[in-house]
């Protein structure tokens, strides 16, 4: 070994081998983004330059796909367009200059909000069911402890349509068919499995010291899980939570088939947006951008505790 | 990994049975404390998913139709088992879903493990890397399969003016989606592209959890680096690797979301995984108990594989 070699450690890799993985690994993220800029890069850009050959990197910025995406429009006459007063904004505008005009506000928003009471609800109610399971499961002997945390998982084995088809009759039945209410328990129902999961393993973590000391200082078992083991747990809480919601969020199955019009989310609304012959494309891409950048942010946050996230708490680092 | 938690409890456990510390819980007794933590996310749990669950077990056997709630109900026995087992329809979804399954998941397991394997490297700058190739899989994939099928447009998609760009060929020359021989592989590319970074985290956790200790061993012993990789990183990885490969399976075994919006199963039903077929018998065709009964079909393969793959993982995790 030469003396060059033994000034490092052995088993650090060499500059040579360190630059190599890292173009390679560049040049991956490089073409996996691809798909995702040319969304926010068609979101501005005019239908022409959407569905232009070959397709067009460099274009004039058009709000036009936003504007659709907002507002339903209808194809008037040039001189009907003329008996109206000034454009009301910049959508007015780039209607006008189409022969159209802004009829009304579109679906996007209603089904936005939907998708955001829903998120926000079932991971809630997901996330305080969870932190008391997991809780439970992590402090007490509970007889049959494993059987039950497998049951809790083997709920999310079961294929979302297989789950649909008895629930459509059930909700049915109960009159929880496309109501957010009826959406909301059954996200809660699924996010809560991932919860008592990764919530179990967040607990477990804290040492029992911290509760049998406040228990000795006279606090009861209760006022001890409130005011000791909750603060220790807020980072895994929060963690939790933004998984729930990102489930929520980005759940389509479901949606589809258990919701029409009411409690719509923004998943299946989305692919259904269409313009005048064919699907507005400058408009999907704005709903979907608009969709994922809440998700981008998220998955920065929570960097460091995805591994956790996606594998149930199987593996912790 | 979770070595330590559990010789830690034991411990802790020796503390809680004290007789000092049990006298001082007052209120709740911590048993009935338990179950009052416990209950309400079993009762959900049994409402929404179990009851559903039985009560599609028993319209299995039933000729019970969704869009007919006021018709007699008839018990069938098992004769629809009997019709989907022997359905050469339902053999061939469950192809496309084989086809379908097991090359993502082969996809997936070594890109994802090639890319662990170099971000191990840990050049400058892996981890904005790394958050960045992880973002795909964060995104809902319906919407992602409904942006895919713009890029995959024959004339004007992004995707075939890159191959074309690439090979020469004309980019009108080929429809991913449309075309029965590349259709399969236009989900397993969408697939591959969200999912790969799934696989390279566990991957990625299962190599930082080699210690260097070992690495260093085999350097005094001039191992190479081929053999080390051999001998070294990749069965000590093998666990998380395993792991990956389970919850992909499973997941993509159950794929619907980003199948339905970029092919809805076609074309004909070259693309049509079972939870398509699924669906289109229980909300399109509206037989009820005939696609009960495929659900529960799908739901014990689902498990029993899943449960003889950890049995696997069990063993070559104790080895």
């Amino acid at each position: 070994m030469s003396l060059a070699n033994a000034a490092h450690s052995v088993v650090e890799p060499s500059v040579g081998t360190r630059r190599f993985a890292g173009s390679l690994v560049v040049l991956y993220a490089v073409i996996t983004m691809i798909p995702l800029v040319w969304i926010v890069l068609t979101s501005f850009k005019s239908p022409d330059d959407a569905i232009s050959y070959p397709p067009r990197i460099l274009f004039t910025p058009s709000l036009e796909g936003y504007c659709n995406l907002f507002t339903t429009r209808s194809r008037q006459t040039p001189e009907f367009i003329k008996t109206l007063g000034p454009p009301q904004g910049l959508c007015d505008n780039i209607a006008r200059d189409r022969n159209m005009v802004i009829a009304g506000p579109s679906n996007y928003v209603p089904r936005f909000v939907n998708s955001l009471i829903i998120a926000f609800g079932s991971t809630v109610l997901a996330v305080a069911l969870g932190t008391l399971s997991a809780y439970g499961f992590s402090r007490f002997r509970v007889p049959l402890k494993d059987d039950l945390l497998f049951f809790i998982l083997s709920t999310r084995m079961m294929p979302p349509i297989a789950v649909a088809i008895p629930i459509y009759l059930m909700y049915r039945t109960l009159g929880l068919s496309d109501t957010r209410l009826g959406m909301i328990l059954l996200y809660t129902s699924v996010n809560v499995s991932l919860a008592v999961w990764l919530l179990k393993g967040f607990i477990d973590e804290i040492p029992r010291e911290y509760e049998e000391a406040a228990m000795i200082d006279g606090y009861t078992r209760f006022q001890a899980f409130v005011k000791v083991v909750l603060p220790q747990a807020t980072t895994g809480i929060a963690a939790t939570a933004i998984f729930c919601l990102i489930f929520a969020w980005n759940e389509y199955a479901f949606a589809v088939l258990l919701t029409s019009g009411n409690a719509q989310t923004a998943p299946p609304f989305i692919p259904i947006i269409i313009g005048e012959g064919g699907q507005d494309w400058p408009a999907v891409a704005a709903g979907t951008t608009f969709f994922l950048v809440p998700i981008v942010v998220f998955t920065v946050l929570l960097r460091k505790h995805l591994l956790r996230g996606i594998t149930f708490g199987a593996v912790r680092k | 990994m979770n070595d330590l938690s559990t010789s830690s409890q034991i411990t802790y456990r020796a503390v809680l049975v004290e007789p000092g510390v049990v006298r001082r819980i007052r209120g709740l007794s911590d048993k009935s404390l338990a179950w009052l933590f416990i209950t309400p996310t079993i009762v959900l749990l049994l409402a929404i998913n179990i009851f559903p669950l039985v009560w599609t077990i028993y319209l299995s056997f039933t000729n019970y139709r969704a869009n007919r709630p006021n018709a007699p109900t008839l018990w069938l026995g098992t004769d629809w088992y009997q019709s989907i087992l022997t359905d050469p329809d339902i053999w061939a979804a469950m192809q496309v879903t084989a086809h379908f399954v097991i090359w993502t998941v082969v996809i997936e397991t070594v890109l994802g493990f090639g890319l662990a394997f170099l971000i191990d490297k840990k050049f400058r700058g892996h981890g904005v890397w790394t958050t960045i190739i992880l973002l795909p899989m964060m995104l809902s994939p319906a919407v992602v399969g409904n942006f895919w099928t713009f890029l995959y447009q024959p004339q004007i998609g992004l995707f075939n003016y890159l191959v074309a760009f690439v090979t020469g060929r004309s980019a009108s020359s080929f429809q991913m989606l449309g075309d029965v021989t590349l259709s399969p592989w236009a989900i397993v590319i969408v697939d591959a592209w969200m999912w790969t970074p799934y696989v390279m985290l566990i991957c990625l956790a299962g190599l930082r959890s080699i210690p260097d200790y070992i690495y260093e061993a085999a350097e005094v012993d001039r191992a190479s680096n081929w053999r080390q990789f051999w001998s070294i990183t990749l069965p000590m990885a093998l666990p998380f690797i395993m792991l990956a490969v389970l919850f992909r399976g499973i997941e993509n075994f159950k794929m619907f979301d980003m199948v339905n919006l970029l092919t809805g199963g076609g074309p004909g039903s070259t693309t049509e995984v079972a939870s398509i077929t699924l669906k289109r018998a229980a909300f399109e065709s509206w037989r009820t108990g005939y696609s009960s009964a495929f659900a529960i079909i799908l739901f014990v393969t689902v498990f029993g594989l899943a449960n003889i793959y950890v049995k696997a993982l069990n063993r070559v995790k104790s080895r």
